[in-house]
């Protein structure tokens, strides 16, 4: 009885696991492929030749590199900003007592219910008058200081005991020193996964680019990719390298720093 | 605490600028502009603008556009955001099976998905949706069901749409059912087993009634994440076919992006939040409602 649940159960694992991976499997071994090879019947699941030409088409012809570049720096700029910028108003909720504080801290959790979409057009507008368009500073405004943040960085803080702080304080350490030199190495966990949130966040980000990049030498990787779907829509093999370089570098990062990730997912739900 | 008075406003200042003038400002802004008839000449001229009251709200009742942007995107936020929902309580629950070893390698599996950007699995999807050439169709010719037009069909296009989001999506809410279950007391189960009760009956009177909490909370966040639904139809449709596939945010984004119709498109985006509160506020009170009753 127990030995038939148990085969059932991982039967179930196993089927589930292959129906997730498939699509991306799929998608790293079709780029794999000589031009034109996916599209035939039966479609292929393994190359019957191993190429890199449409890596390398992607650099040499349609400009990969510069893509590659903007969603870099973009994505590790807003990481950075918005790590001290989220930390930094996170301290201050958590660790002083000043007027209307709570009442602040609640109006920004309620103002989590608005989608960003509301604030598009008139961001664009502003954007647009400040000389934003087609800036990386322009794609990376919204994403610099998030309540989202703020909450992560404000719940880890609330875990580092007062006396440490006025132990510190004792000492002759001023008030920007106690966050620098104390509460940033204490907090090395949650900067972390903030970090990863950002980073990911933001290089898989298309609606918010895709509007602010009008000239294609800015475009985000995703951005770009959604573009080239226009002219090489029948080139399978080649929309299948561009998906896979986008996607690899978000997926290293994850790899890499997973439990972190996990725990950023649990402490938003109140799980932490 | 409270060492500097100006500390607290100091550590603040940053991030309530920004906040401020570039999310709560825009939002106040963007409900102005639904009352204006703001458009590609108020674009070059903010003098061109003028207000004109609620005609871009009657407009919008009488643009059957919006109406099935508006039945296509409760389509998918009302199959597509259950469905994701079961199948993520239904992996939870297998891998946190006290039968099953090999849990964090389940895990990391069925959660990759969420990791890939978008608009790459939304290409990848486009190709395994082909009558011709794609996988699924392969797939379901073993088992005899003749080709489909998936993205080509007008009754498929979402259907195809709503099974991309929750292959991309059930890995996320997973994670948080799975926290959710190791939080029942072991006891419950133990207690339920003396008295004779089988999984399914166990299922309905420990594990639902404890999962409550994170039932809410993942309703609530996948019912705000399916509304904004964009870069699938975007990438894979355009909206098509026969607008089958058009939603809120597409709509939105063509109005104001590619017509510059932009106090159109604002009356549309606060619509959406409207929508998007009001459904939040159902949640909570059938929730509260469950626990009195």
């Amino acid at each position: 009885m127990k030995r038939t649940h148990k085969i059932i159960l991982y039967a179930t694992l196993f089927v589930t696991a292959a129906i997730t991976l498939s699509p991306i499997v799929w998608m790293v071994s079709v780029s794999l492929m000589p031009l034109g090879e996916s599209s035939t019947y039966p479609p292929p699941f393994i190359p019957t030749e191993v190429t890199f030409e449409h890596y390398f088409n992607l650099f040499d012809r349609l400009n990969l590199a510069r893509y590659l570049l903007n969603s870099t720096i973009i994505s590790v700029s807003v990481t950075a900003l918005s790590l001290i910028i989220n930390s930094m108003a996170g301290f201050a909720f958590a660790k002083y007592r000043f007027r209307g504080r709570d009442k602040l801290f609640r109006f920004l959790l309620a103002g989590m219910v608005i989608p960003a979409q509301v604030t598009m057009l008139p961001l664009f507008l502003m954007l647009n008058k400040m000389g934003f368009i087609n800036t990386y500073i322009g794609v990376m405004i919204p994403g610099m200081a998030t309540i989202f943040g703020i909450f992560l960085m404000r719940q880890y803080m609330l875990s580092i005991p007062d006396s440490l702080i006025d132990a510190a304080r004792i000492d002759g350490a001023s008030d920007f020193m106690v966050y620098w030199r104390l509460v940033i190495p204490l907090c090395k966990p949650i900067f972390v996964t903030l970090a990863i949130f950002t980073f990911m966040g933001t290089w898989n980000d298309f609606l918010w680019p895709l509007i602010v990049m009008t000239d294609d030498t800015m475009y985000t990787l995703p951005v770009a990719l959604a573009n080239l779907m226009g002219e090489h829509v029948q080139d399978t093999e080649l929309m299948m390298a561009g998906s896979v370089l986008t996607i690899l570098p978000v997926m290293l990062v994850f790899m890499v720093l997973q439990k972190y990730y996990i725990r950023g997912i649990m402490m938003g739900s109140g799980k932490g | 605490m409270g060492y500097s008075r100006r500390a607290p406003y100091l550590f603040l200042a940053p991030a309530l600028f920004l906040i401020g003038v570039f999310f709560f400002f825009p939002v106040l802004a963007a409900f102005l502009m639904s009352f204006t008839d703001f458009d590609i000449y108020g674009l070059s001229d903010f003098n061109l603008v003028r207000l004109i009251g609620l005609q871009n709200y009657i407009n919008l009742l009488q643009d059957h556009l919006f109406w099935t942007a508006l039945k296509n995107t409760f389509y998918f936020v009302f199959i597509g955001g259950p469905l994701s929902i079961v199948v993520s309580l239904g992996a939870a629950l297998l891998i946190n099976s006290k039968l099953v070893k090999l849990k964090g390698f389940f895990r990391l599996v069925y959660f990759t998905p969420v990791v890939a950007t978008l608009v790459s699995v939304a290409i990848v999807w486009r190709y395994i949706y082909h009558p011709r050439f794609g996988l699924l169709n392969y797939a379901l010719d073993f088992f005899g069901i003749e080709a489909i037009d998936w993205l080509g069909d007008p009754f498929w296009a979402m259907p195809s749409i709503i099974i991309l989001a929750v292959w991309k999506n059930f890995g996320y809410n997973m994670i948080i059912f799975i926290a959710g279950l190791q939080n029942i007391p072991e006891e419950l189960y133990e207690a339920a087993k003396i008295d004779g009760a089988n999984f399914l009956s166990q299922f309905k009177s420990i594990t639902l009634p404890m999962l409550a909490p994170t039932m809410l909370f993942v309703g609530i966040i996948t019912m705000i994440g399916y509304f904004q639904l964009f870069a699938e139809p975007y990438i894979m449709t355009q909206g098509g076919p026969a607008n089958s596939t058009l939603s809120i945010v597409l709509y939105m984004y063509e109005e104001g992006f590619r017509w510059w119709n932009m106090g159109y498109s604002a009356s549309l985006a606060f619509v959406l939040f409207i929508i998007i509160f009001i459904g939040t506020l159902i949640q909570l009170r059938v929730q509260k409602s469950g626990y009195e009753g």
